[in-house]
């Protein structure tokens, strides 16, 4: 178990997580949600020991990571930027890491071949692709086969094969009863894989919830209205207990009402309709929607229009 | 899928956490990248070749020799002899010192290093102890080679022996002169955490900073050039100690031995303090 604890940590002027609390629990796959720059990576490290975090504390089942003996037996981790001197062979990677804490060699041509590069096993880390420096990590990351594991985008890099695989993978890692902490800034990704969420957005908690829940919650529908007679047709639904956005003269979206209810007020009103268009949101969108207000890095242009949901694409 | 499969208790893999394991990891890192061989390789053929071509001239050069400077080689032929090749080859050791940490940062390796060993102190003491146990054993032989080289050279004009009062002290001490500079070299690259940085700013100080501050006017140059690091070092590459010297052979060795401790303290305050 992921234990955060108020966690803050500054970079300079910069706050990059704010007063962070979640836990993280075993035997199932928990996403990591959060748009560029939210903090993910930086949460990440914090719980990891390798940065200092400037409040609070982050624990793995009650202990700082620089309290445990022999981490990789207890915490596996797969960082976002290379960890790997390009120099060394793949299997003297994983060899310097192994002898640190009496791991064998047998293990170490276990994850090898576990990560599909028993071949390239005594060729210099520094010629592999970018898919491959991510299996070496994941293979690091496994060493030594550890109850916890913290991934930071471990699909990065990897081919549409390799996706499934460690999709699949870190689904398996968890029905054995795992903890699996993994990041991703792609919702999508993590519906299929995660079965908890925890979205943060500009460094502080936004949501930590199942992904079911969050699914549910991403399929609220929001119906499209046009209607000559927006205007009195809009107090109506609110008195009915929609709630009413009004795009234009004649155009509503109208939320937490289904389109049958819509229609039946406006014949009960007397009120013409020329269109009522139930829209489903995707759940990227839904996710977006979440995380509009602390998005980090948004493009140029009014990006905030463009998130908006507009047309329905099914959900996941 | 919720949580119903027990969390496996313990990793059936690792099994025991050890300095000895933090040394064994140490050792195979430094063994398996190439800057390694080229460091050391470059020492162990620097310093014998360079020791037979100055020595050789200064045999050639015999006749036209002042009396008084023979007379200053003959009164430390092994000082002659050691000092020649030696500053050509100890640039190899500060680009080795610092290419073990520093390279460590600038690859991301540190990272994978940390997660494994996230005592960090125990890290630094391991990569030290067998950076420094390496650079002694491969400098002791090269030590070792170029004396002999150079006293088989020599012999016609001035004889020279191990059994020369401080001779054998002043060969095993190039060694260890050599591996403290390694640690000298490690402690400036943990501070300074960039390659290129930490070798410029150890070979600029070691060769050209340190030997300049001799010309220092007065008394204070002299006392400021005795207690410097590696001038205070060098002296154990001396079998007496040379009118002038301010120091003993081993109190100039204890000098930069201390030096030395006192940046690989600093190394380990901010190697704890700081992110990796
Ligand atoms: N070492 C650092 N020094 C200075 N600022 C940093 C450092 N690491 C992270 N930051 C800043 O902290 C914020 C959070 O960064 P972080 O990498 O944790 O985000 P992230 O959620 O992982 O983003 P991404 O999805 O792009 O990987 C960013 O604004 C980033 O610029
Ligand atoms: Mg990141």
């Amino acid at each position: 178990m992921i234990e955060a604890k108020n966690l803050t940590k500054r970079y300079g002027d910069k706050v990059a997580v704010k007063d962070l609390s979640f836990t993280v629990g075993p035997g199932k796959v928990t996403g990591f949600l959060g748009p560029n720059g939210a903090g993910k990576s930086t949460t990440m490290r914090l719980i990891l020991g390798l940065d200092h975090p400037d409040r609070g504390t982050a624990t793995i089942d009650g202990k700082r990571y620089r309290e445990l003996t022999t981490p990789l037996a207890a915490v596996g981790a797969l960082l976002e930027a290379k960890a790997v001197h390009p120099g060394r062979t793949a299997y003297n990677h994983l060899l310097c890491l192994a002898q640190s804490q009496g791991i064998s060699k047998k293990r170490i041509y276990e994850v090898l071949d576990l990560v599909g590069l028993s071949e390239v096993a005594h060729k210099r880390a520094g010629g592999f692709s970018l898919g491959m420096g991510q299996r070496l990590g994941l293979a690091a990351a496994l060493l030594g086969d550890p109850a916890v594991l913290v991934l930071d985008e471990p699909v990065n890099g990897l081919d549409p094969e390799g996706i499934l695989w460690i999709r699949t993978f870190m689904r398996q890692l968890a029905a054995e009863g795992r903890t699996v902490f993994v990041s991703s800034h792609l919702m999508n990704e993590m519906a299929v894989t995660a079965e908890h969420l925890i979205i943060i957005g500009r460094g502080s908690l936004i949501a930590d919830c199942p992904t079911q829940e969050f699914i549910e919650q991403g399929k609220k529908q929001t119906v499209l209205v046009r209607s000559p007679n927006a205007g009195e047709l809009a107090a109506a639904i609110t008195r009915a207990g929609g709630a009413v956005t009004r795009n234009d003269d004649n155009e509503l979206s109208v939320e937490d009402m289904d389109a049958t209810r819509i229609g039946e007020i406006a014949s009960a009103g007397g009120h013409v309709l020329h269109e009522v268009v139930p829209q489903r949101g995707t759940l990227e969108e839904a996710f977006m929607a979440l995380t509009r207000e602390s998005v980090e890095y948004a493009g140029t242009g009014s990006t905030r229009e463009a998130d908006a949901p507009k047309s329905g694409g099914g959900a996941e | 899928m919720t949580a119903t499969a027990a969390r496996p208790t313990a990793s059936t893999v690792a099994s025991r956490a050890s300095f000895g394991g933090l040394l064994h990891s140490e050792w195979t890192k430094l063994r398996s990248v190439r800057s390694t061989g080229w460091s050391l390789g470059l020492l162990a053929l620097l310093y014998p070749s360079f020791t037979a071509l100055l020595v050789g001239l200064t045999v050639a050069n015999w006749d036209q020799t002042a009396a008084s400077d023979r007379s200053l080689i003959a009164s430390d032929p092994t000082a002659v002899i050691l000092g020649s090749g030696f500053l050509i080859s100890q640039p190899a050791i500060c680009v080795l010192g610092v290419m073990v940490i520093a390279s460590e940062y600038s690859t991301g390796m540190i990272r994978a290093s940390l997660l494994a060993k996230p005592r960090r102190l125990s890290m630094l003491a391991a990569k030290g102890a067998v950076l420094s146990l390496v650079v002694l054993a491969v400098s002791l032989v090269a030590a070792f080679v170029s004396f002999f080289i150079g006293a088989a050279m020599l012999s016609e004009k001035v004889a020279a022996s191990l059994g020369d009062p401080g001779a054998l002290r002043a060969v095993v001490g190039t060694g260890l002169y050599l591996a403290m500079l390694s640690l000298f070299s490690l402690a400036i690259g943990a501070i300074v955490r960039r390659t290129a940085a930490g070798i410029t700013s150890v070979i600029m100080f070691v060769l050209v900073l340190a030997p300049l501050v001799q010309l220092l006017p007065g008394k204070f140059g002299e006392y400021a050039h005795a207690y410097l690091p590696t001038e205070a070092g060098l002296l154990i590459g001396q079998a007496i100690q040379h009118e002038g010297d301010l120091l003993t052979p081993w109190q100039g060795f204890g000098v930069f031995g201390l030096w030395t401790a006192a940046l690989l303290v600093l190394a380990a305050f901010l190697l704890n303090r700081r992110d990796a």
